[in-house]
């Protein structure tokens, strides 16, 4: 390994680093242990569990992986599975294919559709949630709902939106509400390919797709992996859907983050609230050192 | 260049001065769940009318000026509590809190809240309206033999139905009907349902986004019908025959036969829409509290049914069937109850229990009969010459049930929201969701504290 060369002596960097440092410890460290401490207790924030809390061991992780009641509505076996298919239908299939779609129909043309599609993806990714929330209710009401009116006019009668599809909405939901961040990292990884590649396969004769499958998706392989992990965390941990449709109906769009929050903050018991929160700790921590295996040896590779 | 920054200096200085008087006026803060022109909106006239004018009135003849201002909160009963428990856990939030009867065991327990005498000292065990509060309404405030709040007065559950829409499906007896079973309801249902196809003539709440209302005025009101409670001798009923029939029943009104609209009890702002169903006639019978005639149905608020005192009428809740009730009852009802708490950790307690007390003193409670008729906690206040109280008080007050007064009762009415959603949803059959309460709720209060009916009648 090559001698490294530092711009600062070490003490200087580490003065730099003291502040940040401070605050990362006094808010995501300290909370931490705080967290894992409680998940030991039954610890509540009503009744007596909160006068006096005490130790009750392994119950809280028990009570969450008990086998008869794991895959129930409202557990958290079954929330885990709602939250696998959220992610995997709003984040990997939808946001990041249909990123990856917008980037390369757009790559090196210009003019007012590209745009107009870029400034409206753009707009649905950073408008705050709130709002966001309101106008799909708005939209996605059953009887009075736009949607529902569109598709009366064509005579293709109503959908319940929110009961009758419950899951499907929340991932059109998420699809539509973060496909501009994917579109964004891969158009800017497309513009990084020398145009003469593809401009040479053009020669040879190559169709849209041989070019994508062949010169594109390995060169921007880097940019695609970042983009999965990315999305992945983000869709995993987000508790967006909780306003359009608090969870509900019947616990059917209950992902992780809802049933955190129902059971440690609507139902008062942090004790378990703080179980389900450090698993979902282990299995970001698990998700970011794939991330991180996955950047290294490819940073290896490159270099 | 200095002449400027100097002189807003002095500007500054001065607006200072001049506004240290108004800060040194103590300041005493109320909040309740109650909006002008909203939710409520009774509470809010009596407070900035009545209470506000004339409490800083009497505290400032005494010499002890103070200011009182209300915070209007406009969430639900859930978020309220919820920012109660999370205010009160930091030693922060208002000083007087309006608060619902049966939320106390918990915050109590938690030591959330202190008894009255605790906070406000000898002038609330000295005050002398206590002589004209029963001690079953002091109770709806009390945990474990302490006063936590005082009780502005009670409240009773009933059948509410339309008389237009009951004459319209010809229904006999529109104008005096009043059904002995629950078999009774699912025919008068579904001959409405029959005359009016696109309409959901019953609704009973269900579910876990109408909270505390699809305990008490849903299942508790079934489950009283076939005898039993949810907590009977001590022990938390986890399985039995009551809890059975309650859930096919709500499986016969939004499964089988469509008599209820299921959605309205899913959906999130459920509670509101089947006010508006009712309003509009969509549903035409409607299990609710009394509040629902007093506040929700008053002519001019956002659910005013036009014309009520000739279209409205209402019904006794009949039990499964005749003398099948609590207690052998014919007919069952349950009752809640709201009041006034005190901040345990206000800066001020011996004025803010100046203040509470003058709210429920006979003027306050006297001037509240006149924004809104109700059933008063004090003796001396006269249920008002109004029919639908007196009637409704005379007839239900002596059937009527209490929740337990128990720290696991709020966790344990989550699980029959939750009970009561998967049948409602037909995510489960009744026997499931019944194995599935049980399973949750002996998870909280302990297999010991549990009793299965089911088995021990077959033994």
């Amino acid at each position: 390994m090559p001698e490294r060369r530092t711009i600062l002596p070490l003490r200087t960097g580490l003065l730099f680093l003291a502040p940040a440092a401070v605050f990362i410890v006094a808010f995501i460290i300290l909370p931490f242990f705080w967290v894992a401490v409680v998940s030991f207790t039954n610890r509540s924030l009503t009744g007596p569990g909160a006068l006096h809390p005490h130790f009750i061991g392994l119950q809280n992780y028990a009570r969450l992986f008990q086998p008869g009641t794991f895959l129930q509505p409202g557990q958290f076996g079954s929330s885990l599975l709602i939250t696998g298919q959220f992610v995997l239908f709003s984040a990997l299939i939808g946001q990041a294919v249909l990123g990856l779609f917008l980037a390369w129909f757009f790559y090196r043309r210009e003019g007012w559709v590209k745009q107009t599609v870029q400034t409206l993806a753009i707009g649905a990714w950073i408008i705050p949630d709130v709002v966001v929330a309101f106008a799909w209710s708005a939209f996605l009401d059953y009887d009075r709902g736009t949607l529902n009116h569109i598709l009366q006019a064509f005579h293709l009668g109503k959908v319940d939106w929110l009961l009758g599809v419950p899951l499907l909405s929340i991932i059109l939901f998420n699809t539509w509400r973060g496909t501009a961040f994917s579109m964004l990292l891969f158009s800017s990884a497309l513009g990084s390919i020398p145009p003469s590649h593809l401009e040479t396969a053009e020669v040879n004769g190559a169709n849209a797709w041989q070019k994508l499958k062949d010169i594109v998706l390995p060169l921007i392989r880097t940019h695609i992996v970042t983009d999965l992990i990315l999305i992945t965390l983000w869709t995993f941990n987000t508790f967006t859907p909780f306003l359009l449709t608090g969870g509900g109906p019947a616990f059917k769009t209950e992902v992780v983050s809802i049933l955190t929050f129902r059971i440690a903050f609507k139902y008062f018991d942090f004790g378990s609230g703080s179980a389900i929160g450090m698993i979902m700790m282990l299995i970001n921590l698990a998700f970011a050192l794939v991330y991180l295996s996955l950047l290294r040896r490819q940073q290896g590779a490159s270099r | 260049m200095f002449a400027r920054p100097t002189r807003l200096l002095v500007a500054l200085g001065a607006l200072l001065v001049l506004a240290v008087p108004a800060f040194a006026q103590t300041t005493l803060t109320l909040t309740c769940r109650c909006v002008a022109g909203g939710v409520n909106d009774a509470e809010v006239q009596w407070i900035q009318k009545f209470v506000i004018p004339n409490f800083e009135q009497q505290m400032s003849t005494q010499g002890t000026p103070v200011k009182v201002t209300l915070n209007q909160f406009g969430g639900s009963d859930e978020a309220l509590k919820q920012q109660y428990a999370l205010d009160l856990s930091v030693h922060k939030g208002y000083d007087v809190m309006a608060f619902d009867g049966f939320w106390i065991p918990e915050f109590a327990s938690g030591g959330l809240l202190k008894p009255l005498e605790t906070v406000g000292g000898s002038a609330v065990t000295n005050w002398d309206g206590w002589s004209h509060i029963s001690q079953g309404i002091q109770d709806i405030m009390s945990y474990d033999g302490n006063r936590y709040g005082i009780a502005n007065g009670t409240d009773v559950r009933m059948i509410f139905y339309r008389k237009d829409i009951f004459q319209k499906a010809g229904i006999a007896n529109a104008d005096s009907w009043q059904p002995h079973s629950w078999q009774d309801i699912i025919d008068t249902a579904q001959k409405i349902k029959a005359a009016i196809p696109n309409s959901y003539p019953l609704q009973i709440d269900a579910g876990t986004n109408m909270g505390e209302a699809t305990t008490l005025q849903g299942y508790y009101m079934l489950i009283l019908g076939t005898g039993e409670r949810p907590f009977m001798n001590g022990k938390w009923v986890v399985k039995s025959q009551g809890i059975l029939d309650t859930l096919n029943f709500y499986k016969q009104i939004y499964n089988d036969y469509q008599l209820g609209d299921q959605r309205v009890q899913l959906v999130k702002d459920g509670r509101n829409q089947s006010f508006a169903n009712f309003r509009d006639g969509i549903t035409s019978m409607l299990v609710e509290s009394d509040w629902f005639y007093r506040s929700v149905t008053k002519p001019g608020s956002e659910f005013a049914v036009a014309n009520r005192d000739q279209v409205m009428g209402w019904a006794k809740m009949p039990a499964e069937k005749p003398g099948m009730g609590i207690r052998g009852q014919d007919f069952v009802t349950a009752s809640g109850g709201t009041g006034w708490v005190l901040n345990p950790n206000t800066a001020h307690p011996q004025l803010a229990w100046d203040l509470l007390a003058f709210m429920n003193g006979k003027p306050a409670r006297d001037a509240f009969e006149t924004y809104q008729p109700t059933i008063s906690a004090r003796d001396d206040v006269p249920v008002p010459n109004n029919d639908f109280l007196t009637t409704t008080a005379k007839t239900l007050l002596p059937l009527t049930v209490s929740r337990p007064n128990n720290d696991n009762y709020a966790k344990v009415s989550e699980q029959i929201q939750r009970m009561t959603e998967n049948v409602v949803s037909g995510q489960m059959t009744p026997q499931q969701a019944m194995d599935a309460y049980a399973a949750a709720v002996t998870q909280i209060v302990g297999a010991a504290n549990t009793a299965d009916l089911m088995t021990s009648s077959s033994n």
